[in-house]
């Protein structure tokens, strides 16, 4: 059989062959404990493909300055994120990481962008408001904003689209 | 170099009480007293003072010209008006120092406002006013500005809330200035303008570090500016200002003991590498010297000239690989404080160990916190090269993602004199990788041979033994960090029975409760602060200590999502002024 259709188990995007700097990570998703913290394992368990880790806010301590000196483009989770909304003729940015939960989030985009967006259920949505918050999430699906934690919301969110209510009701169903 | 501001007690449950023996005559007239005392610096010995009797306490009010405030809810304007009458410096803080991790949310406090409001009152010969972790905005800038003629020192270090507008009024307003220094900030987009409002005849600068902000920066208003502020001695410049734009800056080099590069350009003709090497080697007596970001090994021995000098070497924003930061170490034979990023590897920092004999201080900061490119980044390894080099050693924060509890026993048995020991192993909860045992026996060693600690943070995979062991030997501790550790209340219990002198413990993601935040209800008087998060501790038993403490200030953070029964955020501090009257909504005084 060729080497390229070497078939073998392993997480999609997952590779055993990778440069020589890189060191396999020893934690797998399913080691979440229910804190959302990866929970060490023992030296041994190399074999698992290395899997995205999830995000803890404010953890290693270093200051946000410090962080953006790796990477001048910031392409993952949480801090600034685009906010565009439905006929605005150009968009903004905010941190998400200032928020310290949804309706703090929320509050904060209805004055930014001068409009009310209504309570959240998880039923209906937004139902009864003009407007309803909806975010792209890392896997790039639009996502009605509310339904998951608040931290997995700041880990995962990649931009926030302010959407209008007749639009966005069928993201509020579960089909 | 640790750029903290001296830390110390100013005893505020005393300080307006106290009365000491009656004695009918001094045996010196208070001229006397007034003089001997204002020699009389440190604020911790003019707190001593204070204490021995009333006549003492009502000389040091008097002659005190320099307040420091640890917290700024600790007391209250209106109460420190009333004690002192002449001060022309102040050092305040503010916010917990998580908040320097996100993990405060905004407009949670510490504004300056009101403190302007009362110092524009009573100290109208203000002269210099430090800040950390506090928020000051444009209109607390412009009343600075306005208030205080004889103004000379603006310092604020994490501080938010301004914009250029707040800047422009310091510029154009302060005659007498000879000192801004911005360091940390939290502010994004502040904006360039406000160099340019400095009036033409205006020349008293001697510190100039705007490194932080953002905005584009007038180049010839800045050269106008250092030409003639010809007492300047700090330059630290911000990315906008490229490095053949600082050459001619550099003209000034001799005078500069402490500079802050600018931005590296992508290209540079042979005519501009070799003005700005001879700018640099005209840089004698530079001391201190920071790069900010991308310093490519290219242009990196431009800066060589300038090293022959340095004690300090900030390249903590410049990610270097090891080869051209070992080249560089070469040229920086006198270095005592090393900060540099983990780009440099463990090669790297055995580099530190072979050329840097007087080191006192290393930090080594991640390139990859969120570990998102799985590099190695510094390992057990170069944290042993450097001790075996640097046995002057005595501060080190240090960011690894491995770490053995053998490697902590031998590094601090080559470096036995740590005050500061700051090891942050990245992974909660990571075990020794070599033995899978828990870290306790490192931390043991450190406490066990430091007999100096002042400060620690702790990490990795830490039982309850850590904190019996710090509880037993860290005598002298001061400040305790702690993250994703100890098993039960015990650990905590250990800590406040233990540690006499402990001033400020943050606590997050432990197993601790109320059994854990309780059994250090004597204690929490003598301690400046305690931050408590993601533990598991309840409303109740903030209440019952809140109720037990009157000058205690027990304050939740409330957040989205949590339980009615948890106190997932706990801040609690002592204080003489009460609960504070500006708490957001999402802060609940108890």
């Amino acid at each position: 059989m060729p080497a390229d259709l070497n078939l073998r188990l392993g997480l999609p995007g997952s590779d055993q062959s990778d440069k020589s700097n890189k060191r396999s990570s020893p934690e797998t998703a399913e080691d979440t404990a229910s804190n959302g913290v990866p929970a060490a394992k023992s030296a041994d368990d190399h074999e698992t493909a290395p899997a995205p880790k999830a995000q803890i806010v404010g953890w290693p301590p270093v200051k946000s300055y410090r962080k953006s000196t790796a990477k001048k483009a910031e392409t993952e989770s949480g801090m600034y994120v685009k906010v565009s909304m439905d006929g605005a003729p150009y968009l903004r940015k905010i941190d998400i990481k200032l928020y310290n939960g949804y309706s703090h989030l929320l509050t904060a985009l209805e004055d930014m962008f001068k409009l009310s967006i209504g309570e959240y259920s998880e039923r209906e949505g937004y139902k009864g408001s003009e407007y309803a918050p909806a975010y792209e999430d890392k896997d790039g699906d639009l996502m009605l904003v509310g339904d998951v934690p608040w931290e997995m919301f700041m880990s995962s969110c990649k931009r926030l689209r302010i959407m209008r209510g007749a639009d966005a009701r069928g993201l509020g169903c579960a089909q | 170099m640790d750029p903290e501001p001296k830390k110390g007690d100013d005893s505020p449950s005393n300080s307006c009480n106290s009365h000491g023996p009656l004695h009918p005559q001094s045996p010196f007239p208070d001229e006397v007293l007034e003089k001997v005392l204002s020699f009389v610096d440190s604020h911790k010995d003019r707190s001593s003072i204070s204490l021995v009797r009333k006549d003492w306490y009502n000389a040091e009010r008097w002659t005190r010209s320099k307040l420091f405030i640890g917290n700024c809810y600790a007391v209250s304007p209106e109460i420190v008006a009333r004690r002192f009458r002449r001060i022309k410096s102040v050092t305040l803080k503010g916010k917990p120092r998580f908040s320097d991790f996100n993990l405060v949310p905004l407009d949670w406090g510490a504004n300056v406002y009101p403190w302007l409001v009362m110092f524009a009152k009573v100290y109208p010969f203000l002269e210099e006013l430090r800040l950390k972790r506090m928020t000051i905005t444009d209109e607390g800038l412009e009343l600075l500005a306005k208030s205080f003629p004889r103004f000379k020192a603006l310092s604020l270090s994490s501080c938010d809330g301004f914009t250029e507008n707040g800047l422009k009024a310091i510029a154009s307003h302060c005659r007498n200035l000879t000192e801004i220094n911005i360091q940390d900030s939290i502010t994004e987009d502040v904006g360039g303008g406000w160099l340019s409002c400095f009036p033409e005849n205006f020349s008293s600068l001697e510190i100039l570090n705007f490194s932080i902000l953002n905005g584009d920066v007038n180049f010839n208003d800045l050269e106008r500016l250092v030409s003639r502020c010809k007492l300047l001695r700090v330059l630290k410049v911000n990315e906008s200002i490229t490095l053949d734009e600082l050459q001619r800056l550099l003209v000034h080099g001799p005078r500069l003991t402490e500079l802050g590069t600018g931005s590296f350009p992508q290209e540079l003709t042979p005519r501009q590498y070799e003005d700005i090497e001879t700018a640099f080697c005209n840089c004698r007596n530079l001391q201190v010297l920071s790069c900010l970001w991308e310093a490519t090994s290219v242009y990196l021995p431009l800066l060589y000239g300038a090293c022959a000098s340095l004690t300090f070497l900030n390249l903590s924003v410049a990610p270097l690989q090891s080869g051209e930061f070992a080249k560089f170490l070469a040229h920086c034979p006198n270095l005592r404080c090393l900060w540099v990023i983990d780009t440099v590897e463990d090669k790297g920092l055995e580099a530190v160990g072979l050329s840097c004999p007087l080191l006192e201080e290393l930090r080594v900061y991640p390139a990859d916190p969120d570990d998102r490119d799985h590099r190695d980044g510094v390992t057990e390894l170069g944290f042993l090269a450097v001790s075996r080099g640097c046995p002057k050693l005595h501060y080190v924060l240090y960011f690894c993602r491995r770490m053995t509890n053998a490697a902590v026993v031998t590094i601090v048995q080559n470096c036995p004199n740590f005050t500061h020991f700051r090891l942050c192993i990245m992974t909660p909860r990571q075990p020794d990788y070599l033995t899978n045992e828990p870290m306790d026996e490192a931390f043991g060693a450190v406490v066990k041979t430091c007999t100096k600690i002042k400060r620690l943070s702790v990490s990795g995979l830490l039982t309850d033994q850590t904190f019996e062991y710090i509880g037993q030997y860290a005598k002298d501790l001061e400040t305790l960090s702690v993250a994703f550790a100890g098993s039960s209340d015990w650990g905590m219990q250990c800590i406040m029975e233990g540690c006499p002198k402990l001033r400020k413990l943050e606590i997050r993601d432990c197993p601790f409760g109320d059994a854990a935040l309780l059994s250090g209800r004597e204690k929490y008087e003598r301690i400046r602060s305690l931050w408590m998060s993601a533990c598991r501790v309840t409303m109740k038993g903030c209440k019952l200590l809140a109720r037990e403490s009157p000058r205690l200030n027990v304050e939740v953070i409330r957040e989205e999502g949590g339980n009615e029964d948890q106190a997932l955020k706990v801040y609690l501090y002592r204080s003489v002024a009460g609960p504070r009257k500006d708490a957001p909504p999402f802060v609940l005084t108890l």
